[in-house]
């Protein structure tokens, strides 16, 4: 058994077979670090050799390293690693050094550790599948090319070419890939493929790689160049505006890529080791690894879908055309599902259907699709004022304004229109999917499917489960988010559900730092720091003051029904102001920041006066804040089982409410902070700034037993 | 006893623009630096063996600046080759830097005469053209925190509040500054007009020194560090400055300090040389100081180091009668007159680095020899020497007028 093993044809070409016993794929492991040295061995001492043909028996050539060992490197392996970098380096060098042509057969995608081996080989073909696709995305997951990919990458374009490749992890399809350089040769089909192969190693006898000839120069020139100095000094302040200083892997790419490209390419890669164990043995690649591949592989692979067969939905309806309806039927009638699009006239309906217009067009004048594509999209979406015409959907969606009677009113008359085995859903993003479906006859048929603003931007969809919800309407709601390209999480019901409860968290802590009197601009950065994307104050002026105070209106009234008493939280009383102030976001051109008609948007100089500005609070302590409120609703989330994993929790976080990916998702966040340590920061912060920081009782266990959250079956 | 840092003279170059076309680009930076140790000689008889040791600052000692140009310069100029040279960096504070050593060396009593100045050719070895880690390693360039120093300006500007109108006003009154203090001949005393090998005139004034610059003028042009900023340094600064919502670029390239060409020297020794050669000291070093400073803003060092020299020498800011602070950008010098609390009439009282250029090895060692020259004419007593420094450092030297 081994996962390479080499086979001589009848015209003394060698080949190098990639084919790991009992798996789908290929992985750059230590047995497969061991058995290609062997082969290695096998090819200095053999026979005189026409040249190397190295291909795969899989689906892709190589999926790349080993990366349940890559988030497990700590001291205690850290030497093991090493060896296993530096074996695989030294192989791929040998590789390099026959001086024979070697073909890497690129019949599926290479990515990672599959791509460094290729970039060994003398030349590179690939098979012209769009579905294929190459490069160095190891950044990506934290990590650095560690296998040469580096150094080869940088020889073989030049630092100006790399450096977006290496530091973005870009992931190239053949064609992208050969106009860059990165592959020599596209072919047609398998057959072409290993024909190109051969008449390439026919053509070149004796070949080296580019910087194994005399006189090799760097393309584009060595670093002290003074024509590239302009821009390698932006170059680490360009990363800091894509990482906000999070994540330590791109500026380590760069580093290795600048500081080996002067040295010989043995040299080059030490640089590599140097830079890459620093990145396996820290937090960010291991909360990264964890949930980006597999976390997100399980839940693309289905593991989260209620078990039930369910037949797929066909049709959709969508029952209000404005931005979220209009949003609604485009994901759906972009991937090939006719959407019925209703509103309460034919006219605001069309309105709905314009923002595909608008984005058909984008499609068709960047060349992505054709007219042909672009009209038969358009032509599937039926806008209307009719409900009648509802009824061949077999699932109708509901996104009108959060007002329940509105929304029963509506799902009532949809309910009369279509069929009896049709399912019902709400896009409510708070009000519990139970007492909605009320409205209907058959609760069991109604399900909660929230998705997030902007639709055509936004990954994730939040399926929520009503009390009476079966397991059949919940698969079929799962298949159909997976077939619009989403990312589903299931969730029970609540409140809030999970990513609406936990935004809220986010938001009413920047309106608490207002209320402390925390400078504004200072909420804002101590957000971009912590690696969030848009600051509370900012966003809650993109999803309006009147919808916060909606939302929050709407839960008192509903606790008050229950006989129960809404919370009060220390922002209600800066929400308040700024509803008296008329500032209400900027749909109305003034929130917490001014929308002057021309130049940017600014914060409002009169925050200061309202809330005052003269609090000096630890940078650190906001930064934790605005993670940790988030974190610690979460698992009052999953201690309310309204959460059913870690996993959703995590990739929930990350695709639908920008938790930032360093952190690995709410929960991951604080498996890295370290559960004590994490426990200590957040009893500090209640201290200090208010009982949400409390740890939950569950939390204060978990860490008394070294039990960091995980789901037991997700591999992760 | 604690021999006394005398400056016997101090002259300079014209500055030239410091771009290819510039009066001064096709002279040879060798030639700037040997044709003023030629005219020291002159003005100050000696035997050059007298000199222990030539102190230059140059920033870019690259190409033709490269090599040790201190020791070169000293062979390439005739004299004694018993003399040593060193040149030195200490970015923009070089020439400073320089005449501080020298002073020092003197003070140790190790050394008797020692020549101090720098230079600096931009047209020819542009700015950066050194490399260094600081910005083109990127390791380095990212745990440092490496902004361009205008940005560092801008944000200096943006917590201070001054706005474009008031770092153009002050650009403005040091070009009219300066254009007042060559009508008057202030510069007369210390300025070498640069000629050629046939005698022939190549620069006898300041080049870049504009009498009808305006406001209108300056206000239309665009900010020089806005797009830098846009490309990601402003979020490096986002990162150390958290309370700033975004950074004000007010900085252009008439309100910041011009590139230049340009030289400057200074005889600096102990008393005995005065008798030795019949030389009468024109001042006396009092104190000299270096400090760092928060090296994304960059520039905010000037302060901290004049208040080092100011205790060091046992002084006040009130002592000081006037104040050269190198206008690296306008918003630097207007930051430390607030925080020096500085009355803003006696700083750079005859322009500064926004009118007549900043040659950036050469510069500090022009302005001891400015503010020497204006005490004398004003018949003072005390001046401060002030300068933001590359990396996050300040430099200043105090200096008493001798003599009547």
């Amino acid at each position: 058994m081994t996962t390479v093993r080499l086979e001589t044809d009848e015209n003394r070409i060698a080949h190098l077979i990639l084919d790991r016993p009992n798996a789908s794929s290929n992985v750059m492991d230590p047995a497969f670090g061991e058995d290609l040295a062997g082969c290695l061995d096998a090819l200095e001492a053999g026979p005189d050799l026409a040249g190397v043909i190295v291909r795969s028996e899989k689906k892709s050539f190589m999926a790349g390293g080993d990366l349940d060992l890559l988030r497990r490197v700590d001291d205690d392996n850290a030497a093991t690693v090493l060896g296993l970098l530096n074996s695989l380096k030294r192989s791929f060098r040998r590789l390099e050094l026959l001086h024979k042509p070697v073909v890497a057969c690129l019949t599926g995608t290479a990515l990672g550790g599959g791509f460094e081996l290729a970039l060994a080989c003398t030349h590179r073909i690939v098979l012209d599948d769009p579905r294929i696709r190459v490069g160095l995305p190891e950044v990506t997951l934290g990590l650095l090319p560690g296998a040469g990919g580096v150094s080869r990458m940088v020889r073989l374009l030049g630092l100006e070419a790399a450096m977006p490749l290496l530091t973005e992890g870009k992931q190239l399809a053949p064609d992208a890939a050969e106009q860059q350089g990165l592959v020599h040769e596209r072919a047609a089909t398998t057959e072409a493929l290993y024909e190109q192969a051969k008449a390439y190693i026919r053509a070149n006898p004796e070949v080296c790689a580019p910087w194994d000839r005399k006189g090799f120069k760097l393309p584009g020139g060595l670093p002290n160049q003074p024509r590239l100095a302009p821009l390698l000094s932006v170059a680490p302040a360009m990363i800091k505006q894509k990482t906000h200083g999070c994540y330590p892997a791109p500026v380590a790419v760069l580093a290795a890529a600048v500081e080996g490209a002067s040295l010989d390419i043995e040299a080059a890669g030490r640089i590599e080791n140097r830079y890459f164990m620093p990145l396996a043995k820290g937090p960010v690649a291991k909360s990264l690894i964890s949930t980006l591949f597999f976390q997100k592989n399980a839940i693309d692979g289905g593991w989260n879908r209620p078990t039930a067969e369910a037949e797929p939905i066909r049709r959709v309806g969508v029952l209000g055309a404005g931005m979220m309806g209009a949003g609604i039927a485009w994901a759906c009638a972009s991937k090939g599902i006719p959407v019925v699009l209703l509103d309460v006239s034919r006219e605001k309906a069309e309105h709905g259907k314009a923002h595909s217009e608008k984005l058909v067009a984008r499609r068709v004048g960047q060349g992505r699709w054709t007219e042909a594509q672009g009209n038969d999209v358009l032509d599937s979406i039926k806008p209307t004022s009719d409900y009648t015409d509802l009824k061949d959907c077999d699932l109708v969606i509901e996104a009108v304004f959060e007002d329940r009677s509105l929304k029963a009113e509506v799902t009532r008359a949809a309910e009369a229109a279509i069929g009896t085995e049709s399912l019902i859903a709400s896009n409510t993003s708070t009000l519990p999917i139970t007492s909605l479906a009320t409205a209907v006859s058959d609760p069991a048929r109604f399900v909660g499917l929230h998705f997030f603003s902007p639709v055509e931007k936004m990954p994730l969809v939040e399926i929520i489960r009503g009390e009476h919800s079966s397991d059949v309407s919940l698969a079929r709601a799962y298949d159909l988010v997976k077939r619009i390209g989403k990312t589903p999480i299931v969730v029970d019901d609540g409140r809030g559900f999970f990513t609406s409860r936990v935004f809220s968290t986010y938001t009413y802590e920047g309106l608490a730092m207002l209320a402390e009197g925390v400078p504004a601009a200072e909420i804002e950065n101590a957000a971009w720091l912590a690696g969030l994307p848009v600051g509370p104050l900012a966003v809650m002026d993109e999803v309006s003051l009147g919808l916060l105070e909606h939302v929050r209106a709407q839960t008192r009234a509903d606790l008050e029904a229950a006989g129960q008493t809404a919370p009060e939280h220390p922002g209600d009383a800066v929400l308040d102001r700024m509803l008296a102030l008329k500032r209400l976001g900027r749909a109305k051109g003034a929130g917490f920041y001014d929308y002057p008609a021309e130049g940017p948007k600014r914060l409002w100089p009169g925050l200061a006066q309202e809330f005052g500005a003269s609090v000096t609070a630890p940078l650190q302590d906001l930064k934790d804040r605005l993670l940790a409120v988030q974190a610690l609703e979460s698992v009052r989330i999953l201690d309310e089982s309204v959460l059913n994993s870690v996993a959703e929790a995590n990739i929930g976080s990350i695709f639908g409410l920008g938790f930032p990916a360093w952190t690995g998702g709410v929960l991951q966040y604080i498996n890295q902070y370290g559960l004590d340590a994490f426990v200590e920061r957040a009893t500090d912060l209640a201290r200090r700034y208010g009982d949400r920081f409390q740890p939950p009782a569950s939390l204060v266990e978990r860490a008394r037993n070294h039990q960091t959250y995980q789901d037991k079956d997700t591999r992760a | 006893m604690t021999p006394d840092a005398l400056i016997y003279d101090a002259i300079r170059t014209p500055r030239g623009r410091g771009k290819p076309g510039g009066a001064l680009h096709e002279i040879k930076p060798i030639q700037l630096v040997a044709g003023l140790m030629q005219r020291l000689v002159e003005r100050n008889p000696m035997e050059t063996s007298a000199v222990d040791d030539v102190v230059l600052g140059c920033v870019s000692a690259i190409g033709d600046q490269g090599g040790d140009i201190a020791k070169i310069a000293s062979l390439y100029a005739g004299w004694d080759t018993d003399i040593a040279g060193v040149t030195l960096n200490r970015f923009c504070a070089s020439g400073a830097e320089a005449v501080n050593l020298a002073a020092m060396k003197v003070r140790s009593g190790w050394e008797d005469l020692v020549v101090a100045g720098g230079f600096e050719s931009m047209s020819r070895v542009p700015i950066l053209s050194d490399g260094g880690p600081w910005a083109l390693d990127p390791e380095t360039n990212d745990r440092t925190g490496f902004v361009p120093q205008g940005v560092g300006a801008d944000l200096i500007a943006t917590l201070a509040g001054f706005d474009r109108e008031a770092v153009d006003a002050f650009a403005v009154a040091s070009h009219r500054k300066a254009a007042a203090a060559w009508d008057r001949g202030g510069f007369d005393q210390s300025v070498v007009p640069v000629v050629d090998s046939n005698g022939e005139a190549v620069l006898a004034r300041d080049e870049t020194v504009r009498a009808d610059c305006s406001m209108a003028g300056l206000s239309g042009l665009k900010p020089s560090f806005a797009a830098m900023g846009a490309s990601g340094f402003d979020d490096v600064v986002r990162s150390r400055y958290p309370e700033v919502e975004r950074v004000e670029h007010v900085h252009h390239a008439g309100n910041s300090s011009g590139l230049a060409d340009g030289a400057a020297l200074l005889l600096v020794g102990n008393e005995t040389q005065a008798k030795r050669w019949g030389w009468t000291p024109r001042g006396r070093v009092v104190s000299t100081a270096v400090v760092g400073s928060e090296p994304t803003i960059m520039l905010t060092g000037p302060a901290p180091a004049a208040t080092k020299a100011l205790k060091r020498a046992g002084l006040s800011a009130r002592d000081i009668d006037l104040w050269e602070v190198n206008e690296a950008f306008a918003s630097v010098v207007m930051r430390f007159q607030r925080e020096l609390d500085v009355d803003p009439d006696r700083v750079n009282v005859n322009g500064g680095a926004i009118a007549m250029g900043h040659p950036l090895g050469a510069t500090g060692a022009m302005l001891i020899g400015t503010v020497l020259d204006e005490l004398a004419a004003r018949n003072q007593r005390y001046g401060l020497v002030a300068m933001c420094v590359g990396g996050g450092m300040g430099i200043a030297t105090i200096v008493e007028r001798l003599g009547d």
